[in-house]
């Protein structure tokens, strides 16, 4: 279960982001800010030859002591990223893969909407609800 | 008022009886007739409504009787009308001279009035489900409440076209119909108020009808091209869609569900985007034509994102039929849903097949001759998806290449129905596909259906090359002993297509000289010639296993079998050398049987020799001793010239063994230097990519 998820364009500005709302949104803002850094150190560091074959999955990009953030990036340089609580120690791995891959399937489908263009931000319900899905539950 | 009304129509005098007399008093007063004479048009039309005649029916009384004429109801054309009515009811034509006779009452549903004569019939219209439009305005159905207020706005006043449909009421105006008007699209732009008279008299399924009521006139953009010759049809539209209104008691309480006009439109709106009702049409085209129904974006998105079910980013014929209505039901004012609605949802796959059901019938014994197997085929597919379906199999399918699991099933198929299928709708649903990024197939349904792209476009594609392909490698463990079967004939078939007499020709000269090269100058040849070595293959087994089946044949060769046999002959000859008639034609019944020895290279019958020209073997490197098979028909005879041949054959196939063993180790040698420099350079890579990395 997410607190932050949030989908980056290629140029680096948020398509979606969405955080629990009890709490401070903008400490997730910059949160998911400084992530991007690490992503792009970790999809640099490939190499150039190494394109098709590198993972899109790219793990825990780094920790704090609330919480860890979590990155992917599709071929397209669209980075999607996750922030979990730290607490939650029970999330594995492979869950926060399918959360990513989820994620993807979603954006796929919002991608396949001929009315939805490239770089707007993301309004499509069947993104929301998903997305609903994967975060903290907040009573 | 008893004559002069009838007078009043034409002419014709129409006499009433007393009971006709007081009835059509009653409904005359209240009709609320004003001092001119002339009836309210609304009320007269709720009477019609009442009346739960088709809305055919109810055009054609209005015409008959002169209103439509006139543009009014006037008392004269009111009472013949309610004689209509009468007629029709009794199920007479509506025709003037079906009321000259006598005829019961017409009967109203829920007509409130005064004459006592109308209570039975009240009473036993009452129970209808039909509405009831008179008693209870507010009471048309279904959301009502919400429709009346939302479609007002959505109506346009029906000034200009059509004053002839005055009488009617706009609800009913067979202006135009939902499914058939393109331009109920341009009308949705101008919002302008209604007739409010007539609110939704009816129940939802008149809802696509208010669309229909705008009037196409003024519509300036033209949602699709031809707004006027369609009014025809749109009156015809309308009309038979009053049909279905009347007709269909279960449809009123779903918004959701599509009418048979509907369908009609949304398929006539489908062929001007896709001529293919099995294809689909692309995300961008559909953008564009939706954008046109001047909904906001955010609206369309969400259209597209519920009736996109399988999620390729195009519509098929189903999905465009479900966002086209959700289009509609939008326009006339009802809230998005959030997921699609159940009479959306499956039952679309069923619409579809309905739809296109009819005009498949047709189409097929046209598709035959058309160059458009493909509807047969999506047919074909459509029919194993739509399993629950009870449709026959003449049903479009929704080309999507999705699951990899169904291609097995309509391989077979199109293997069976034709060849040329379309390579330009399977060439485009690839691409569409291929953007997609979908790992899962979301649907199961829809991926079925997708999935018959995906063996449609691979098999599409020369269907022989994969034939030879798949016939020459397995045939071997399957074919019988006795005589050829027809993967031997095939193969045998194949080869002497393809070669003729000149092969031989073309193939001796790199085969001679291959023994004596070295294994480098070998390779390219063989590399290049990717589809010949399989067709040499095919020859070597005849000839390399010839001398083996030599003493079977002889006890079962078959005359039948010689052309065949005669080829397979072909380059068993070769071994012998001196043409054989006899033992060729022996060799030819138990060449085609003998399956295998694929891996013979056509340097083994290069080092053959020399070919005595076989004329009528195409493989060329068998050629060689073939010709002479063509002689040899009938002979079968097992003569001790067979002996010696085989002996002579023995003996060449152990040289032949020789010189392949030979040249295999040189390809290993060769091999082994390859595979050290590929080592050399994957290590100079390595040495090389830390510098750049950094």
């Amino acid at each position: 279960m997410a607190v932050c998820i949030a989908v980056i364009a290629k140029e680096n500005y948020p398509l979606y982001i969405r955080s629990v709302p009890s709490q401070n949104e903008l400490k997730f803002h910059y949160t998911v800010h400084t992530s991007l850094d690490v992503v792009e150190e970790k999809i640099s560091a490939v190499g150039k030859a190494m394109a098709d074959q590198r993972e899109l999955y790219l793990g825990l990009l780094y920790p704090t002591e609330d919480y860890k953030v979590y990155g992917y990036v599709t071929n397209s340089k669209v980075k999607f990223v996750i922030v979990v609580d730290s607490s939650n120690t029970s999330l594995r791995d492979n869950e926060i893969r399918s959360m990513f891959r989820k994620l993807h399937n979603s954006f796929t489908d919002v991608m396949c909407n001929p009315f939805y263009n490239p770089g707007d931000p993301i309004q499509s319900k069947a993104f929301d609800g998903m997305v609903s899905g994967m975060m903290v539950q907040v009573s | 008022m008893e004559q002069g009304p009838g007078a009043a129509t034409g002419g014709s005098f129409i006499s009433l009886s007393e009971n006709e007399q007081r009835c059509y008093s009653g409904l005359y007063t209240l009709c609320q007739a004003d001092s001119s004479g002339k009836l309210a048009s609304s009320k007269v039309g709720e009477l019609f409504r009442a009346s739960q005649l088709p809305a055919e029916i109810l055009h054609q009384i209005t015409e008959v009787c002169g209103a439509k004429r006139l543009g009014y109801f006037g008392t004269g054309q009111f009472y013949v009308a309610l004689k209509l009515l009468a007629a029709a009811q009794s199920g007479l034509p509506v025709r003037l001279e079906s009321i000259t006779g006598d005829l019961p009452l017409p009967i109203f549903a829920g007509v409130k009035s005064e004459a006592e004569m109308r209570f039975p019939n009240h009473s036993s219209q009452a129970s209808d489900g039909q509405t009831h439009p008179l008693s209870t305005n507010a009471g048309p159905v279904l959301r009502a409440g919400t429709m009346t207020a939302t479609d007002r706005p959505a109506f346009r006043p029906p000034e200009n076209s059509m004053e002839k449909q005055e009488p009617w009421s706009p609800p009913r105006s067979p202006c135009t119909s939902p499914p058939q008007s393109p331009s109920t699209y341009c009308r949705y732009g101008y919002s302008a108020q209604r007739n409010g008279t007539e609110p939704l008299v009816g129940y939802e399924g008149k809802y696509p009808a208010r669309p229909a009521m705008l009037q196409e006139n003024s519509s300036p953009s033209h949602y699709s091209h031809k707004p006027a010759p369609e009014q025809p049809a749109i009156t015809r539209a309308l009309s038979t869609e009053r049909l279905t209104d009347g007709a269909t008691d279960d449809y009123s309480d779903d918004p959701w569900r599509i009418t048979e006009e509907q369908r009609d439109y949304y398929t006539n709106q489908f062929r001007t985007l896709q001529p293919d009702l099995g294809g689909l049409i692309l995300g961008t085209v559909a953008k564009n034509f939706f954008t046109k129904s001047k909904l906001p974006i955010p609206e369309l998105s969400h259209i597209w994102e519920l009736s996109d079910a399988d999620r390729d980013g195009a519509l098929t014929f189903p999905e465009f039929c479900t966002a086209f209505h959700l289009i509609v039901a939008r326009k006339n004012g009802y809230p998005l849903p959030e997921k699609l609605p159940p009479s959306l949802r499956p039952s679309l796959l069923a619409c579809g097949e309905v739809t296109v059901d009819s005009p498949k019938i047709i189409q097929p014994l046209i598709v035959f001759e058309d160059s458009t197997p493909r509807a047969i085929q999506q047919e074909k597919g459509m029919v194993e998806i739509q399993q629950a379906s009870p449709l026959p199999a003449l049903t479009t399918s929704t080309p999507d290449v999705r699951d990899d699991a169904r291609k097995s099933e309509l391989s077979p198929k199109r293997a069976v129905v034709t060849v040329v299928t379309q390579e330009k709708p399977v060439q485009h649903i690839l691409p569409v596909s291929a953007a997609n990024l979908k790992p899962d197939p979301p649907n199961e349904l829809d991926p079925n259906m997708k999935s018959r792209t995906r063996p449609r476009s691979y098999s599409s594609t020369s269907i022989d090359d994969a034939m030879k392909k798949v016939e020459e490698p397995p045939t071997p463990p399957p074919r019988p002993q006795k005589s050829h079967s027809r993967a031997s004939s095939l193969d045998l078939n194949k080869l002497f297509q393809q070669g003729s007499q000149g092969v031989k020709s073309g193939w001796l000269p790199p085969p001679p000289a291959l023994p004596p090269r070295p294994p480098a100058t070998q390779i390219p040849h063989f590399l290049p010639a990717a589809d010949k070595p399989s067709q040499k293959a095919v020859q070597q087994p005849n000839f390399a296993d010839f001398s083996r089946f030599r003493e079977e044949e002889e006890a079962g060769v078959h005359p039948a079998s010689q052309s065949p046999l005669r080829r397979a002959a072909g380059p068993s000859t070769e071994d012998l050398g001196p043409p054989k008639p006899e033992p060729s034609v022996g060799i030819q019944g138990h060449a085609p049987q003998k399956p295998v020895r694929r891996k013979y290279r056509p340097d083994s019958q290069n080092l053959e020799a020399t070919p005595p020209a076989t004329a009528p073997y195409p493989p060329a490197p068998a050629a060689t001793a073939t010709v002479t098979v063509t002689t040899s028909k009938p002979a079968q005879r097992l003569a001790p010239k067979q002996k010696r041949e085989i002996q002579m054959a023995i003996r060449k196939n152990k040289e032949t063994n020789a010189v392949l063993t030979r040249l295999n180790s040189e390809l290993q040698q060769q091999l082994k230097v390859v595979h050290q420099e590929r080592v050399t350079l994957e290590s100079q890579l390595e040495l090389l990519r830390p510098l750049t990395s950094t």
